[in-house]
Parts: structure tokens; C-alpha cells; sequence
């Protein structure tokens, strides 16, 4: 049997970020995900900000890792190549009222400590954005507010974790554990078994049930949907900061976001999802995105969208919930992780560490350890001179497999022998369908290089695993 | 960096780019075809079905087909195809246009044309545009993707098919599924009238007893890792009768909702966009916005029939011939869309040629008149027995219908 010393269960955003950090050290770390790819549940489909600082009060576990968390970002995005922009973060406000929930998120970012908050009057926010609807009445800027993409955030940094000799595990989904002298005995649905020492329960959406595999704390996680729209980067609405409407007790509200890699994103909304699996979105609640949207930002045209989709918030409770448990030795849970939780997340990952070493882990840093990831170019980011250059040296970087987002067969091949295997897994990682045609034109040609480069048969190609097969049968 | 020059570049290789490069060197021109796949002739290739050329070739050809007719003549003039071609970049440089390309052969070219000529086409509408509800499971593919599939690839993308819009490629596909085994369960439509050609609609869903339910609208899409079902809305009096709203179950969504000419080539150069017809915006030449820019076939406007396209790309490339030996028209008089139309193109008129516009109807109509109307007076009338938004109309407007025309005149077709 495989003996680890920490295994993780989940491969989003936060036990990618706990596995990343545990690299660092001389230990043998297992990075469980239940999935056929990394980052396919809530660290897919969320807005990929990273937030201002000033939404929650420094009291709170969440406001002191999003603080942290985002002042991680600078040397992060050096390391790890994956889109990340500090665009700055504006909230704007329609209605004299709104100027004093204004003033309250303005004094909360000056006791958290945020760096360059400022009040804007009605002139300024037009100068800072001057797509706003010209009813704004003032607001709040954040500058150093940003965006990331943040599937490849993940990507890059179970890359980076695997470098430094994490070992990734994926379709392997917790079914039991059990007590062996000091060791947790994990199975997975499949009869796969492993030890480790130490556990991290990471599971997103289905923290509560993994934590019950282990007779740790019970607590049920309820998801909460947000619903997104996605817009063409050829819209007139793109703002160039994320565009918040004044936030109400449940959430942040509907956003704007201009994402890194130039696309629009509207949303999310907040209503209770009918259970986990429950990522479907719903005609009232893409109606209302719109309409919120577009208070803001009057220009923004149903015409542009391109995508719809629904990411579930694994809420439970108001605040972050990661603690050794109480029940279960040696198990530390990282729970109820929402919104500002991407921006935390390599707090999370460094509190996790401290936590760890708190119950006894041995960590001793690992001289070898190399903090960069191989920088993958991107035809879509060279200009003619170094496209040409891209094609002398590989020849793949002349066929343009994806022609809106201008995705080369170099990456997509590169994204195959990184692991990403489905149709979606190479979406995330190049942008291959990603764009106004949705995968119209280019998926018979990732189909293609996907046999060509794995073997695989035509029923063995899916969108993102399990069921998903993409073709039923051959002619 | 590799250099060239040609009189002309077309940039896309289908029925538009083959016919325009054919007329430029039938004038005399060098000419470069850049096209992205590893073939000629565009989306034809995968449209094995008959019913292409009636017009061009007075006989009833396979897509296919007709793009080796268009092939032949590209090989046997010797114009120059280049494949496997990406364009980057169509640019204004000291004076001319240059277009950059790529290709995993040459690297990234830099050719200098005395014209351009647009003949990218057009995509196809998503789930994304039509804003359809529901989970994201596999099994949802537009019309086009699943007929490449099927009659390229070799792939069955499904066994029981849903098609959402009567679009004519939905149309062909229900009976292309059909033919590979499937079963088509229903092909739903929001308007109250077919999207797709008459003929169609007989050969491809009567003669095979496939339902076409009318203003109704799908809903819904349901299915975790697949599609499971999809929920269907009738419409009555534009309202949606949620009470009666029905469940069909299928593993396959098919979608034929409609065609955007691929304009982001052009948007990218700064060329002006009709919003009526998603296509550049041009002159009595066929010229763009950007001087020397061309544009011809469904990257200008999507047509209902290819000959229609070769009609137009031949034009296009006279234009463009002419526009290289120094012709510019005197005078452009506007042409306006009155009642009942979309659109006219092109949008400007030359009172000392013949011109001949496309048009398309905003309305389904028996028996009614297309007229031409300078300065409110209809000067030229023509009987039309059916009128339908999916059935393009065209006029020839004659140097004698503009006699009395002047340069502010104000003229415009319109369905009475």
C-alpha cells in the first residue's frame, strides 16, 4: 500500500494550494480528487477575483486570509504563469442611501488595512469607468483589486505541486477510511486503498460527507447557485475594473467582470441549490443578471453573450471553517469555503501548513524545491514576429486549432500531456472552445489530436469524464 | 519573417473565396487563396447532399460537387492556394494592405495586396446566443458540428436527436440522422413559420414523418453527464404557456438557430459592421469601409444558396479588378430598406451601371410586390407569389430606373 504522509481530499483551488505549500517540504504528499481533472467543481465556475479587502471585517477568519491571501498573488502569478491582472475594484452606487453602505465598506478597507481605498463622488467613478450608467452617485475604489483565471490558477499550481514531487491522484473518491495504530486508511469507490498520516479535508461541496468517512465533525454543507453569463470579447461593454453594485446581506450582489483573457463576465446570482449536482441555469435568474448588469453598465447587450453556466457556493455558516477536527485525529478540516475564498486560498494553504505543524507534522523545507512552472507560450499572446519565431521552433504553433481564441496545436498537445484529457480539461487549460463559437468548428479537430496523442478510442472522449461521452457510435 | 506580394489575396477558400479568386485571375491578376483547413472549399464539403448548383450549373450537384467544379478551375489557372493558412491581421501599411498569415509550414508571412477580398463566411449561432437554460451536460452540438461528424469524421455525435431551430442545416440533419440510424423525436421551432427552405421541410422532415412543432420553445436541457431531455414551451400570442409545457427525452440537442457571418478578421481592421446583416458594411464596388477591402458570399450577408454566392464573389472580384486598373464610381446614391425588409445590399447604388441587390423580407407574405422607389415614387414594381424571411430576394435596379435619381435622391425597396 502507498504511504503518505498528508493526503488531501480535493484538488480545488484550496488542496491545491495546501499541496503546493506542503511541496515545500520533505514530505510525501497525496493530492486526492474524485474527478477525472483538477479543478472541475466550485474553482471552476466562480467569478475569479480577487477581492479588495473590505467586504468582511478583519474579526472574521475569511477577512484576515483574504487580506493575506491577496497580497500572495504578485509572486504567485510570477511563478506560476496563470493569467492574473490587478484592474482595481469599484463599487458603485445608485442612490444617496447607498453612499452610507459606501462609507461603511470604506471605513471597514481603512481598519483591514487596504492599501489606496478611496471614496469617489459621482465624477470621479465616471472618470475611473466611464462606461458607468451616468446615474452613479459615487462609490468605492479598491485599486488593488484584480482578476485571475482561475482554473489555470489551479492548474499551474498542482503543476508546480507535482514538480516538487506531490503525487496527484485523480478519479479517486473517498468511499471509507479507517484507523490502522497512527495511520488513516483511505478507499476509493474503485478499491483503491492508501495511508497517510495526516489528512486534509478540502472537498468543497462534499466536505461534510468526507468528513463523516472520517468521523470528524458532522456539519452539512448547502450549496448556493450563482449564475453566470459570459460575454464576447468583441462587446462595447467591457469595463476595464470589476464593477460591484452596493452588497446586500447574502451576497456581493451581480457583478461585472472584465476577465483577464479579455472576455466579459456577468454575474453571480445567489439562490439555494436543490442539491450538489444542481448546476443548471434557470431563465428567471439569467433575466435578472442582465438587469442588474445592466444598471450598471447600460451598454452591455444580450447579443454578446456567448455561455451561461452555474457555479455552487459550498456555504456553510458565515465564516471559513478550518480547524483541526475535535473528532478525527490528525484531520484538519477546511470547510464552508465561499467568497473570498479563491482570494484566500494560499492563505488557506499557508494556515493549513501551520495547522498541520501544530499537530505534530514534521516539516523540514526541501532544498530542491523550485517554485516555477515551465511557461507554456501562447499564440494568441505573440505578435507576428514571435509567432514566427513559436513556428520555426515547433511547427504546431502554425495551426491555428481554435480560430476565436486563437489556440494553437502546440498547446493543445501541450494541455494533453499535462493530463488534461477531456474535452473541457483542454478547454481550461487553452481556451480551445472557449470562445464565441463554443467549440463550433474546432472540437472535431481536439478530437482528433486527442486520439492521435492518448490512443484513445472515439467512446473514450468526454467533456469532463464519467458519463459525458461526446460520440455514441462510428459510421 | 517570409515576403509576398500578390495583385490580390482572398482570404478563405470556400464557394466565395474560390469564385472571386477565379474572376480576379480570369482579369489578368495574380491571386492568393489563404485558407485555414486542409482543403478547398469551405463547408461544402461536408454537405453531401444534393441540391447545390441549380442555378450556377444548371444541374443538381453534391456540396462537394460543386466545390470540385470551383477547385478544378483554381488548379487549372494556377492561382495560388495556400492551406493549413491562419490570418492573423489584415493591416494598412505605407500606403497598401498587407496581410499577415500563418502556417505551420511557412511560419508567419507578410503578403502585400493591391485588394483584399473578405470570403471568411460565417458560424453558426450557439445555445450561448439563444440563451437556452438548463445544466451543461455533453451531447448538446450545433447543427454543423454534428453533420462534420457524421459525414467527415465518421462519427454518430447521438441515437436520439432533438433539433432546436428549423434552420436549414438542422433540416438536412434530421434526415442525415435519420439515414445513420438515429431517431429524430421533433425538430422545435420559436417562430411560427419555418427558418429553413420549403423544399427542405418536405425532403427532410415530411418524407420522414419527423414533427415540426411551431412556436414552441425549448425550455430546458436536462441531464448531469449527459443530455437526458430536453422541456419544450408552446408559444401562443408571444406568451409562453408554461402549463403546457412538455418533456421529450434524447441523449443528442442538435441546434440550427440561425448563421453570423465570421467578421472578426474584419472588426480587428477597424472595417464598419451592418448590425442588420453582422457583414462589413459596403459600397456599389462590394468595398469595405477599408479602401481596397472587398467583401462577397456569407462573411458579407449569410445567402439561402451557393450559387448565389458564386453570383455574388464573381462581382466581388470584378469589383476589385476594376477598383486595381483605377475605376471609382462618380456617384453612390443610398438604397434604403422600406417596409417589410431587413436589409438591401449592397447599400449604395452606381446610376451609371446595372446593379444588382439581394434583399431579405422581414415578413411571410403571399402575392405581394417587391418595389423599387426613388423620392417616394415607385419606379419599377415586381409580383412576388411568396414572400418568407428565409428566402432571399434579389432585383437588378437598371441605369433607366435611376434616370431620374440625383445624388440626394432618396431610394428604397419595399414589400407592398
Amino acid at each position: 500500500m502507498e504511504r503518505y504522509d498528508v493526503a488531501i481530499v480535493g484538488a480545488g483551488v484550496c488542496g491545491a494550494n495546501i499541496a503546493r505549500r506542503l511541496s515545500q517540504y520533505e514530505l510525501d504528499t497525496a493530492l486526492l480528487e474524485k474527478e477525472i481533472d483538477v479543478s472541475l467543481g466550485t474553482s471552476k465556475a466562480n467569478s475569479g477575483i480577487v477581492h479588495g479587502g473590505f467586504h468582511d471585517n478583519i474579526r472574521t477568519l475569511k477577512a484576515r486570509l483574504e487580506l493575506r491571501g491577496a497580497l500572495m498573488f504578485d509572486r504567485l502569478h510570477e511563478e506560476l504563469d496563470f493569467p492574473f491582472e490587478r484592474c482595481g475594484i469599484l463599487v458603485a452606487a445608485f442612490h444617496e442611501d447607498e453612499m452610507r453602505a459606501i462609507e461603511q465598506l470604506y471605513l471597514q478597507g481603512v481598519e483591514n488595512g487596504v492599501i489606496g481605498i478611496e471614496m469617489c463622488s459621482r465624477e470621479r467613478m465616471l472618470e475611473l469607468e466611464p462606461k458607468l450608467n451616468p446615474d452613479v452617485v459615487g462609490g468605492l475604489h479598491a485599486p488593488s483589486g484584480g482578476i485571475l483565471e482561475p482554473y489555470r490558477f489551479v492548474f499551474s499550481l498542482v503543476e508546480s505541486a507535482r514538480k516538487n514531487g506531490v503525487q496527484v491522484k485523480t478519479e479517486f473518491e473517498v468511499a471509507a477510511a479507517r484507523r490502522d495504530g497512527d495511520w488513516w486508511i483511505i478507499t476509493a469507490t474503485d478499491g483503491r486503498e492508501l495511508a497517510a498520516r495526516y489528512v486534509v479535508n478540502s472537498a468543497g461541496l462534499h466536505a461534510d460527507t468526507v468528513s463523516a468517512a472520517f468521523g470528524g465533525e458532522r456539519f452539512t454543507i448547502r450549496p448556493r447557485k450563482g449564475e453566470y453569463y459570459l460575454l464576447d470579447r468583441t462587446t462595447k461593454a467591457k469595463p476595464s475594473k470589476v464593477i460591484f453594485p452596493v452588497p446586500t446581506e447574502v451576497s456581493k450582489g451581480i457583478l461585472v467582470i472584465p476577465t483577464v483573457e479579455g472576455t466579459v463576465l456577468l454575474g453571480p446570482t445567489a439562490s439555494p441549490a436543490r442539491d450538489k449536482q444542481d448546476f443548471a441555469t434557470t431563465r428567471d435568474q439569467l433575466e435578472h443578471i442582465l438587469h442588474s448588469a445592466r444598471t450598471m453598465i447600460p451598454s452591455i447587450s444580450e447579443n454578446d453573450v456567448i455561455t451561461s453556466f452555474a457555479g455552487l457556493r459550498a456555504a456553510y455558516g458565515d465564516d471559513f471553517y478550518i480547524a483541526l477536527s475535535r473528532e478525527a485525529p490528525a484531520f484538519v478540516q477546511v470547510a464552508g469555503i465561499q467568497s473570498p475564498g479563491l482570494t484566500a486560498s494560499p492563505a488557506i494553504g499557508e494556515y493549513v501548513k501551520d495547522l498541520l505543524k501544530e499537530a505534530g507534522l514534521k516539516l523540514i523545507e526541501k532544498r530542491t524545491w523550485d517554485p516555477y512552472v515551465h511557461k507554456v507560450p501562447r499564440a494568441r499572446d505573440a505578435d507576428p514576429y514571435q509567432l514566427d519565431a513559436l513556428v520555426r521552433e515547433e511547427a504546431a504553433y502554425g495551426d491555428i486549432v481554435c480560430r476565436c481564441e486563437r489556440v494553437s496545436e502546440a498547446e493543445i498537445v501541450k494541455a494533453i500531456r499535462a493530463g488534461h484529457t477531456t474535452l473541457d480539461g483542454i478547454k481550461y487549460y487553452t481556451r480551445a472552445q472557449m470562445g464565441r463559437c463554443q467549440g463550433g468548428f474546432c472540437t472535431y479537430k481536439i478530437i482528433r489530436i486527442l486520439m492521435r496523442e492518448t490512443g484513445m478510442r472515439y467512446d473514450e472522449i468526454t467533456k469532463r469524464g464519467g458519463k459525458s461521452r461526446i460520440l455514441e457510435g462510428e459510421l | 519573417m517570409r515576403q509576398a506580394r500578390y495583385d490580390a489575396v482572398v482570404i478563405g477558400g470556400g464557394a466565395a473565396g474560390m469564385a472571386a479568386a477565379i474572376e480576379l485571375n480570369r482579369r489578368g491578376h495574380s491571386v492568393a487563396i489563404l485558407e485555414r483547413e486542409e482543403t478547398l472549399g469551405g463547408i461544402l464539403m461536408q454537405c453531401i447532399h444534393n441540391g447545390f448548383g441549380l442555378i450556377e450549373f444548371n444541374e443538381e450537384l453534391s456540396g462537394p460537387e460543386f466545390a470540385q467544379r470551383l477547385e478544378t478551375q483554381v488548379r487549372s489557372r494556377g492561382i495560388s492556394a495556400f492551406l493549413c493558412t491562419t490570418v492573423l491581421d489584415i493591416r494598412e501599411e505605407g500606403g497598401t494592405r498587407a496581410v499577415y498569415c500563418v502556417s505551420p509550414a511557412e511560419g508567419v508571412s507578410r503578403i502585400e495586396a493591391g485588394a483584399v477580398l473578405l470570403a471568411m463566411g460565417c458560424r453558426e449561432r450557439n445555445r450561448g446566443n439563444i440563451r437556452i437554460p438548463g445544466t451543461r451536460p455533453a451531447g448538446v452540438y450545433t447543427a454543423g458540428l454534428a453533420q462534420r461528424l457524421v459525414n467527415i469524421e465518421g462519427y454518430i455525435p447521438g441515437k436520439d436527436v432533438v433539433i432546436v431551430g428549423s434552420g436549414d442545416i438542422g433540416l438536412i440533419m434530421a434526415r442525415r440522422m435519420t439515414w445513420a440510424g438515429c431517431k429524430v423525436h421533433a425538430v422545435i421551432e420559436i417562430l411560427p413559420y419555418p427558418s429553413g427552405l420549403t423544399r427542405n421541410i418536405v425532403q427532410c422532415l415530411e418524407d420522414f414523418g419527423i414533427p415540426l412543432y411551431l412556436s414552441h420553445l425549448v425550455t430546458d436541457i436536462v441531464g448531469e453527464d449527459r443530455v437526458e431531455g430536453v422541456e419544450v414551451t408552446p408559444i401562443e400570442q408571444g406568451a409562453l404557456m408554461h402549463d403546457k409545457a412538455f418533456r421529450i427525452l434524447c441523449d443528442t440537442v442538435l441546434l440550427s438557430v440561425g448563421l453570423v457571418p465570421e467578421n472578426e478578421l474584419s472588426r480587428a481592421a477597424g472595417i464598419d459592421i451592418n448590425p442588420a446583416t453582422n457583414g462589413p458594411v459596403v459600397d456599389s464596388m462590394l468595398m469595405t469601409s477599408m479602401p481596397g477591402v472587398f467583401a462577397c458570399g456569407n462573411v458579407l450577408h449569410v445567402h439561402d444558396l451557393v450559387d448565389y454566392v458564386v453570383e455574388e464573389a464573381r462581382r466581388a472580384g470584378a469589383a476589385a479588378s476594376e477598383w486595381l486598373a483605377g475605376y471609382r464610381p462618380e456617384a453612390e446614391i443610398r438604397v434604403k430598406a422600406g417596409a417589410n425588409i431587413r436589409y438591401v445590399l449592397p447599400g449604395r447604388l452606381n446610376p451609371a451601371r446595372e446593379n444588382r441587390l439581394y434583399m431579405r423580407p422581414l415578413i411571410v407574405r403571399n402575392d405581394c410586390r417587391l418595389e423599387l422607389k426613388v423620392d417616394g415614387k415607385v419606379v419599377r414594381s415586381i409580383r412576388k407569389a411568396h414572400v418568407q424571411p428565409s428566402e432571399m430576394l434579389s432585383m437588378v435596379v437598371t441605369q433607366a430606373d435611376l434616370a431620374q435619381a440625383g445624388r440626394d435622391s432618396v431610394v428604397e425597396i419595399a414589400l407592398a
